[in-house]
């Protein structure tokens, strides 16, 4: 069975196994608007628990989507290159944005659970 | 974005903004819509494709008046006011006694009247409307008219939807102006706008604005179009932003707003600043506002630095983003005047990277006016 957690920076990771897949919440995609860029983490690339990872701009503004947990990134979702108008359309499916390997778990089991980060995104 | 929201002031369409779904942001002291359900992309495209309307009820209306009110604006504006024909609009830069950018407005002659009609920008007016009237003080009075609003419809349909609730406005051609009846409502129309299309900007009785509104939004070819658009849609079109692309650090040359200043006004070097303005335009100026294109997809925002080949700063986005229309990243900055030339190869320094761009001809998307 997969797990699902949520941060407080709206990126939510997913783990299958020994891999974590990353992406950004409905309500970031949301609040972000049209998305038309992503910049995508090579693969190899080591990252710690919030270290940046990812940008994602919109028509409006450029963030940075951080890495959840700590780790070495083993894929990027390059068709949000040519497409980044996915993220907006399946943010918390086909819109995902990197893959991680060699996981800290404890990280991950601190992080927010679905009920947590819903009542979190309430409180905004 | 927090509560700060209750010191800022309401234009006549806020109710109407709200039932639209509107995101409210703070803006030049307002609480102004920056989008609406559909969002930024397609409220673009849709005024791009179709017609757009705009509150733009924000920016400072007023009128001049006098006994020569043409006479006295020159004081303060390189533009030709005192040749400008009943029943037409022009742009013109506010200077400052060194000649360097207070403001941009549009200045109207209407038919028949003796007034100037102006509007200028919402974040500057109050200090522009102290400015103009200190400065002009016992040759001409200027009346702020904040009783008005600002409606913009713009885009290739905008013509005949406004036909329908103005009858024979149609008949008005690029920066012409009129008085006119749009649904009932007596306002001043001018054919003209700030997106690159044929449109017109309508004032009006802040009492009659939403009603106009809702006569205008009644036509499916119309959307409501809030601020994200507006400011996409006018980088698209080349068109400056105050407080962004020029500002009191900035000229008309180095603006490239040189075409602003009137052939009589070059002549007769009458305006502020004037031996210095003209000397530039004889001898050059040290940097240059640009159009910009990015080789790749990354958009670079305000405040990007420009970098030579050399990796040397040679100037600074002051406006960017992602072009709907152009479906790529477009910039415009100043720029070292060497590498002002259009297909100039630049580096933009992007989260600490240097990513390819040259230097390109504006607008990005080529002006849709309806010219005479």
């Amino acid at each position: 069975m997969s797990e699902v957690r949520y941060t407080d920076q709206h990126e939510w990771v997913r783990i299958d196994g020994d891999e974590a897949t990353v992406g950004i919440t409905k309500y970031a995609a949301e609040q972000l608007g049209d998305v038309v860029y992503v910049e995508l983490p090579e693969a190899g690339r080591k990252v710690g628990q919030g270290g940046e990872a990812a940008v994602v701009e919109s028509v409006k503004a450029a963030s940075e989507v951080y890495a959840p947990v700590g780790g070495e990134v083993s894929a990027a979702n390059d068709a949000l290159s040519a497409e980044p108008a996915r993220v907006n359309a399946d943010p918390e499916g086909d819109g995902w944005f990197f893959k991680l390997k060699g996981l800290n778990r404890s990280e991950f089991a601190k992080l927010m659970t679905r009920a947590q980060y819903d009542e979190f995104v309430k409180g905004l | 974005m927090t509560d700060t929201h209750q010191d800022l002031r309401r234009t006549p369409l806020h109710a109407l903004h709200l039932e639209l779904g509107a995101k409210m942001v703070p803006f030049a002291g307002y609480e102004m819509p920056v989008q609406y359900p559909a969002g930024i992309l397609k409220e673009h495209l849709h005024t791009r494709a179709s017609a757009g309307l705009f509150d733009v009820s924000h920016m400072g209306q007023a009128f001049l008046s006098g006994t020569d009110p043409a006479g006295a604006l020159e004081r303060l504006t390189p533009a030709d006011v005192r040749g400008l024909k009943d029943g037409m609009q022009r742009y013109g830069l506010l200077l400052n006694d060194r000649g360097t950018i207070i403001d941009d407005f549009m200045f109207t002659k209407l038919a028949g009247e003796t007034d100037l009609y102006l509007v200028v920008n919402g974040a500057t007016k109050e200090g522009d409307f102290r400015y103009i009237s200190e400065k002009l003080k016992g040759i001409a009075t200027l009346t702020p008219r904040p009783d008005r609003a600002l409606l913009a419809l713009q885009g290739p349909k905008a013509g005949d939807v406004l036909e329908k609730i103005s009858p024979g406005i149609g008949r008005l051609v690029f920066m012409q102006v009129t008085r006119a009846e749009v649904a009932g409502a007596p306002a001043i129309v001018s054919r003209s706008g700030y997106t690159g299309e044929d449109g017109f900007e309508i004032s009006l009785d802040g009492r009659d604005a939403e009603r106009v509104a809702r006569a205008l939004l009644a036509d499916p070819a119309v959307l409501p179009i809030g601020l994200g658009a507006r400011d996409s849609l006018r980088l698209e079109a080349g068109l400056c932003l105050y407080g962004h692309d020029i500002d009191e650090t900035t000229d008309p040359v180095e603006a490239n707003l040189v075409w602003s200043i009137g052939k009589r006004r070059k002549e007769a070097r009458d305006f502020p600043a004037a031996q210095k303005i003209m000397d530039e335009i004889a001898g050059g100026v040290a940097r240059k506002r640009v159009g910009i294109l990015p080789d790749g997809k990354a958009p670079a925002r305000e405040g990007t630095e420009i970098a030579d080949k050399n990796g040397r700063i040679i100037g600074r986005i002051t406006s960017g983003g992602f072009g709907p229309s152009a479906n790529r990243p477009v910039a415009m900055g100043y720029i070292d005047s060497r590498f002002a030339k259009d297909g100039t190869e630049i580096d933009l320094i992007v989260r600490g990277k240097a990513m390819p761009a040259r230097v390109a001809p504006m607008p990005f998307v080529p002006h849709r006016y309806k010219r005479g």
